[in-house]
């Protein structure tokens, strides 16, 4: 029982010592006030802001998790996506809910070949995950800006504003509302379906996952386009928050972020078992630890030093060969105090290089 | 090149046709090593590409000063290409190497204009602060074992905050003595052209260039004749094996990566030596490039493969392509969605051409494109 939620220790860990942290910084943290009938503070702005990195570090993480790499093109699928959003919506004449469903379906489509290609490299011509997807950020935001027309075009209307921020009579904001759909969504197929298993085989051994009977290629191929279809959702629900589509801007460091969240999550950052509750968990964190270097007054590109250090940080703490010395050191303290347990000290493979164990 | 199965089938030995690589015993070599042919490739390419570019543009690509200023103002990114190489050789990969070089550009800028500044100060600065990054990258990656893409994308993101916290508007170097280095120019007085007035211009090239080659020269003989050079390839061709050769694994991939740090270094020397200005936009963007070079010079992303001579090819390859793009007055968009696409289209090249002489089907030349004995000894 224990062992099955040790993965949850690090990030609750780091949300607690932010909690405290904010704390020290000023008691009234928790403090929630009821703005024109919805709630605002700093619990629902967490929420709020962190909307986008919950659905696409649950992608990366299945990403992560069969392909032994991260998705780093994100920020730029999820522009691209957007940008065929807004492109549908604002040529569609009269907004309507329907034509914002159908834009939606339509960048829907588009992360979907956007993971095709990015599937296919991985999966088919056996490249990195990382370098693949290097393909992508290194066109992506052009081919964004050549689909809005350069002009960063502005979405004025009900709809989309209201997705954005808040729907009127209800208290909750949109884009909370529709993380909690799509991470409900997630958890439904993970529960219905082999999904998880499937990938979790892949991640471990992709050779023994084929003499099992599945299929790796299709597998890795499968997290790419649910990973296509999360930065559609995040690319929708970005540009409705922002209101305008900024294809030099939007999402800009986000895989950074995604990335961090996998790793804060628990989850092995060279594939095997996943934990989307981690993921989750983590993705959460982030976006506090952005808002509480903010609130210290850390400054906007400082930030982005400072998350380097502590993804460094995390790795070396997580690392196959700190986890081989620590258990190690555990080994012997529990022998000197003379536990009778044996403690199995496992050498977790080195196999860190981004290849894939033939 | 063409694929001649027929000229070897018609051999007197049939069990001569594909000989093994490494297997002494079986004769005289007749296969081309990878490196050697994925570099050939990329020579060739370049080739092509500049002919292409000098029929579609003869006025601009037929002067020499064209060619001298593709060197002259992307010494950085050569010089970067250079130690990526090195690094996708081992089997890693550094995407830090652009972040650092403005970093180090940034710094050197501050440290000029501080009341202390001297170049050789400044060239210290720049070396330690490339061989800072190597080290700590290098160290986390090959003896903490870690993902070299994870570490070096939060050192990139490292060099990025360190860059913008240390000097965020962009600094002009003003110091006399750096301001006469900057603009030194190296003249070649029996290569030039003409103007239209019929004044003669000789050809100039930078200080840059000459380190350019210098770099070039050195790492290639390095990777080619010394031991460490030859454990590299060992090592990024199949680590398990290497190791059980009695090669220092971990040393030789900490080594890797702190040349590439070195490098970057003093492509961000040499940066602020052709700009003269310190900005927060210096070399951005330079790692994705430099990917993109090291790949279409004919080095294999999944290591063990390439050939440093391959690193300025590619780059050139790519700059060409990008001037062909300017001087056709395409929108300057397409400069990175076709890039894009070349990486695509060399990396799947790559993978095609790895598969086929994988097991089935071995790619052999005839007898007499092969290159001499002693040329293909090299390893791999």
């Amino acid at each position: 029982m224990k062992d099955k939620y040790s993965h949850l220790f690090l990030p609750v860990t780091v949300l607690v010592l932010l909690i405290i942290i904010n704390l020290i910084k000023g008691v009234d943290y928790f403090s929630i006030t009821i703005v024109n009938g919805a709630f605002y503070g700093n619990i629902p702005n967490i929420l709020f802001g962190a909307s986008e990195l919950v659905i696409l570090s649950i992608g990366m993480t299945l990403v992560t998790a069969a392909s032994q790499g991260q998705d780093i093109s994100i920020g730029v699928s999820a522009t691209i996506t957007s940008a065929i959003f807004v492109l549908f919506v604002l040529n569609a004449g009269e907004v309507t809910l329907l034509t914002i469903v159908a834009g939606f379906l339509i960048s829907c489509a588009a992360g979907l070949v956007l993971g095709v290609f990015n599937g296919t490299l991985v999966s088919i011509f056996k490249v990195q995950p990382m370098v693949a997807t290097l393909i992508l950020l290194m066109g992506g935001r052009s081919i964004a800006f050549m689909i809005d027309g350069k002009l960063s075009p502005i979405l004025a209307n009900d709809i989309s504003n209201q997705i954005g921020t808040v729907i009127p009579g209800v208290p909750i904001q949109t884009p909370i509302i529709l993380t909690a759909l799509f991470i409900l969504i997630v958890v439904v197929v993970l529960k219905t379906t082999n999904l998880r298993l499937y990938v979790e085989s892949v991640g471990i051994n992709p050779s023994a996952a084929r003499l099992n009977g599945i299929n790796p290629k299709k597998i890795i191929f499968l997290t790419f386009l649910i990973m296509g279809v999360c930065t559609a959702v995040a690319g929708f629900i970005a540009v409705n928050k922002a209101g305008r589509h900024d294809s030099v801007n939007l999402l800009k460091f986000i895989m950074m972020d995604a990335i961090l969240a996998v790793a804060i999550g628990g989850n092995s950052l060279g594939g095997g078992k996943f934990s989307i509750t981690g993921s989750i968990i983590g993705a959460y964190t982030i976006e506090m630890l952005n808002r509480t270097l903010l609130r210290l007054e850390v400054e906007p590109e400082a930030i982005l030093a400072f998350k380097a250090v502590f993804i460094m940080i995390l790795m070396v703490v997580a690392s196959p060969v700190t986890r081989f010395y620590s258990g190690k050191v555990l080994d012997k303290v529990r022998t000197m105090i003379g536990a009778d347990e044996t403690v199995e000290t496992e050498f977790i493979d080195g196999n860190t290089s981004g290849k894939k164990v033939d | 090149m063409r694929l001649s199965r027929q000229s070897l089938s018609t051999e007197t030995h049939p069990e001569r046709r594909w000989i093994r690589v490494n297997s002494p015993s079986a004769g005289p070599k007749t296969k081309l090593s990878n490196s050697n042919l994925l570099f050939i490739i990329a020579a060739v390419i370049f080739v092509l590409m500049y002919l292409f570019a000098i029929i579609s543009f003869p006025r601009s690509f037929l002067q020499f000063q064209t060619f001298f200023d593709l060197f002259n103002l992307n010494a950085p990114l050569i010089i970067m290409t250079l130690g990526l190489c090195v690094v996708m050789i081992v089997g890693g990969i550094d995407i830090s190497i652009g972040s650092v070089c403005g970093l180090v550009t940034m710094a050197c800028a501050v440290f000029l204009e501080s009341d202390a500044g001297s170049i050789p100060g400044a060239l210290l600065i720049a070396l330690a602060i490339g061989i800072a990054f190597g080290l700590l990258q290098g160290f986390l990656i090959a003896y903490l074992e870690i993902q070299p893409f994870i570490i070096t994308l939060s050192g990139l993101f490292l060099a990025k905050g360190l860059l913008t916290s240390l000097h965020k508007d962009p600094i002009n170097v003003s110091m006399p003595a750096f301001v006469a280095l900057r603009d030194a120019k190296i003249m070649i007085p029996w290569l030039g052209t003409q103007n239209r007035l019929g004044v003669f211009i000789p050809c100039e090239i930078k200080p840059g260039v000459i380190i350019v080659i210098v770099l070039v020269a050195l790492i290639a003989a390095f990777m080619k004749w010394s031991r460490v050079g030859r454990n590299v390839y060992a090592v990024g061709g199949n680590e398990q094996s290497a190791m059980m050769l009695g090669i220092n694994v971990k040393g030789t991939k900490f080594f890797a990566y702190i040349i590439c740090g070195l490098t970057a270094g003093i492509a961000g020397f040499v940066y602020i030596m052709t700009t003269g200005a310190g900005n927060v936009g210096n070399a951005a963007g330079f790692e994705i490039k430099a990917i993109a070079s090291a790949i279409i010079g004919g080095t294999l992303l999944n290591g063990g493969v390439g050939n440093p001579l391959g690193a300025p090819i590619g780059t050139l390859t790519l700059l060409i392509i990008n001037e062909l793009i300017r001087a056709a007055g395409i929108q300057s968009n397409f400069q990175a969605i076709i890039s894009g696409l070349l990486l695509y289209l060399f990396i799947v090249l790559q993978s095609v051409i790895m598969s086929l002489r994988g097991s089935k089907f071995k790619l052999a030349l005839p007898l007499r494109l092969l290159p001499s004995r002693r040329q293909s000894g090299e390893k791999k």
